[in-house]
């Protein structure tokens, strides 16, 4: 049996003109390996620039975080239980307030941010071009600049989540309100609103459960980094965990740990039944 | 249905009897939004007194916050812009080297901990996993990894593996496992069955059928996860220093509380701007991925 010569078969010439549709062509092919093997070069060079080939330094770390574990059980609060609740309160009351002034100021941004607001695209794009400036400042450092203002504690981690958390809101919300449905407006206008009430009525109606879902949503993820804003010095739970960790009691590290992952369980189970309250049990899970 | 009926048409006055019924729904409704808001301002008021906001020194503050930003602001004349901006950016190279290995650490970190979550993905999903105490164990193990934060992995493998990225690239590695874990299960589950039930008609075995049937369904989601997260892990990296776990959020924290003030912005707007490039290169590397897809 002879192969067909290329020249006449009906398939190599299909091949020849439609090289894409038979598989990767061994161009193709190359270059996958060589991105394949750039990937796994630049993997191994990135491993090695972190120490990861550091035999000593690995076993020994890994044996030191074994005696952490051994230490770690059984969690134990040794008899400072309700300050370690006082840390968690003051963590939740940071984030509870951090959110509510984001939310407050983020509502009226949101509607100046909105293109279908203030029609203006300069203005539009300045504001948001800020907003995503303070957006892309971690809460962290955030919490550091506010140290230096108001000094250490709380108050200045509610500070660094409310500023981080309006540039956020001022986004979400802007982008909520630009998706509404504009004939709501339009009735409103038509029947002799003026510029607030179009914004009562029309608006906010819509966008309302929207920016509760949102509000309620960045509650939970507050909590969860309000626990670590104390160990930048900024008050709540991370302050007492870290300063376990430093003199190595280690038991009540755990212990603190604990109670952290049991208060963000607890806060996310609320805020689902506060959502449902007021939205209806939505499919809106992010 | 019936109730409502009659009392419309039950009473001598049915407009009377309407709204009768409709002042006292909401009359109950009333009491609920008091009751609702009256809880609410009492939560505003403990975390007022918890939180230990201080209004006055607040407002003392401010202008002191205002200060700050005119103190971080570095002096750029148009006259001698060159050097106003190298004096800002004064020790640029040595800077870029950190911010280099921030990205590394969040590189690594995303890698090692997207090998973790590929090995406790499958066990976690469902559908995947017929041991029901095995998708048990998968599950808590990833929700473990997943909601204690890295800064506190970060503050404990400084302690274990010394000062320096290593800690941090771990830190983040088991953080993002359990992310990834969580979001590799949730694409697991809802593949479609009948590449399984193909695999194991066919006599293939769990690993077979995980390799044949079930990795081409879910590479694409994955690999688009894995770049969100390594987005969200540059974030991470640039701030993990800050417990001494390698990148440049050492050097940030420190010239923050030496206020060593022009340093501060330049080396924020250094981060903010690397970030923002990270992001984009992303979004266009998953875009040409999402628009291979159609085609191999």
């Amino acid at each position: 049996m002879t192969r067909p010569s290329p020249a006449t078969s009906p398939t190599a010439a299909l091949r020849q003109r439609h090289p894409h549709l038979f598989g990767k062509t061994p161009a193709e092919k190359l270059r996958d390996r060589l991105i394949l093997a750039a990937v796994a070069g630049f993997s191994l060079y990135a491993l090695a620039a972190t120490g990861f080939f550091d035999l000593d330094r690995i076993l020994g770390g890994l044996g030191k975080l074994g005696h952490v574990l051994g230490f770690m059980l059984p969690p134990a609060h040794n008899g400072y239980f309700w300050d370690f609740m006082g840390g968690i309160l003051e963590t939740l009351a940071m984030a509870f307030l951090g959110t509510l002034a984001a939310a407050v100021m983020g509502v009226p941004l949101g509607f100046l941010g909105a293109k279908n607001v203030v029609p203006q695209w300069l203005f539009h794009f300045g504001l948001r071009r800020i907003f995503d400036s303070i957006r892309g400042i971690d809460q962290l450092i955030w919490a550091l600049i506010f140290i230096n203002v108001v000094g250490l504690g709380p108050f200045a981690g509610i500070l660094a989540i409310a500023v981080g958390d309006t540039g956020t809101f001022g986004k979400l919300f802007a982008e909520a309100i630009e998706n509404i449905d504009k004939r709501q407006v339009e009735g409103v206008r038509a029947a002799g609103g003026s510029k607030i009430q179009v914004m009562r009525f029309g608006i906010l109606p819509q966008v309302f459960p929207v920016i509760l879902s949102q509000v309620l949503y960045y509650f939970e993820s507050n909590t969860r980094s309000a626990t670590i804003l104390g160990i930048v010095g900024a008050g709540g739970i991370g302050l007492q965990l870290s300063d376990r960790i430093r003199v190595y009691n280690w038991d009540e590290a755990a212990f603190i740990i604990l109670m952290i992952l049991v208060t963000v369980a607890i806060i996310d189970a609320g805020s689902r039944h506060v959502r449902e309250h007021f939205i209806g049990k939505a499919e809106y899970r992010p | 249905m019936t109730d409502r009926i009659q009392v419309i048409g039950g009473g001598d006055d049915p407009v009377a009897a309407f709204e009768a019924a409709r002042d006292a729904a909401r009359r109950a409704k009333r009491l609920q939004t008091v009751v609702g808001l009256v809880l609410f301002a009492l939560a505003v008021a403990a975390s007022v007194h918890i939180g230990e906001v201080r209004i006055d020194t607040f407002v003392e503050g401010l202008p002191g916050f205002a200060n700050y930003l005119n103190d971080i602001a570095p002096v750029l004349r148009p006259s001698h812009l060159a050097g106003d901006l190298a004096e800002w950016y004064w020790a640029l190279p040595r800077w870029l080297g950190l911010l280099w290995d921030t990205v590394l650490i969040a590189f690594v970190g995303t890698l090692l901990g997207g090998i973790g979550a590929l090995a406790f993905c499958f066990p976690a999903s469902r559908n995947l996993m017929p041991r029901y105490p095995i998708y048990f164990a998968a599950r808590r193990l990833a929700e473990i990894a997943r909601a204690v934060p890295e800064l506190v992995y970060a503050l404990i493998f400084v302690f274990a593996f010394g000062l320096g990225p290593l800690a941090g690239v771990l830190a983040i590695a088991v953080h993002t496992a359990g992310a990834l874990g969580k979001l590799f299960a949730e694409v697991n589950e809802n593949v479609d069955p009948k590449p399984i039930e193909g695999v194991i008609a066919a006599g293939g075995n769990w690993f077979q059928m995980i390799r044949y049937a079930v990795i081409p369904q879910v590479l694409p989601n994955y690999t688009s996860y894995g770049l969100l997260r390594f987005e969200i892990n540059v974030r991470g990296a640039a701030v993990i220093g800050f417990v001494g776990a390698g990148g440049i959020g050492q050097e940030l924290m420190f010239v923050i509380r030496e206020f060593i003030y022009t340093d501060v912005s330049a080396l924020v707007l250094l981060i903010v701007a690397a970030v923002v490039c990270i992001d984009i290169s992303c979004e266009k590397l998953r875009h040409y991925l999402i628009g291979q897809e159609g085609l191999s």
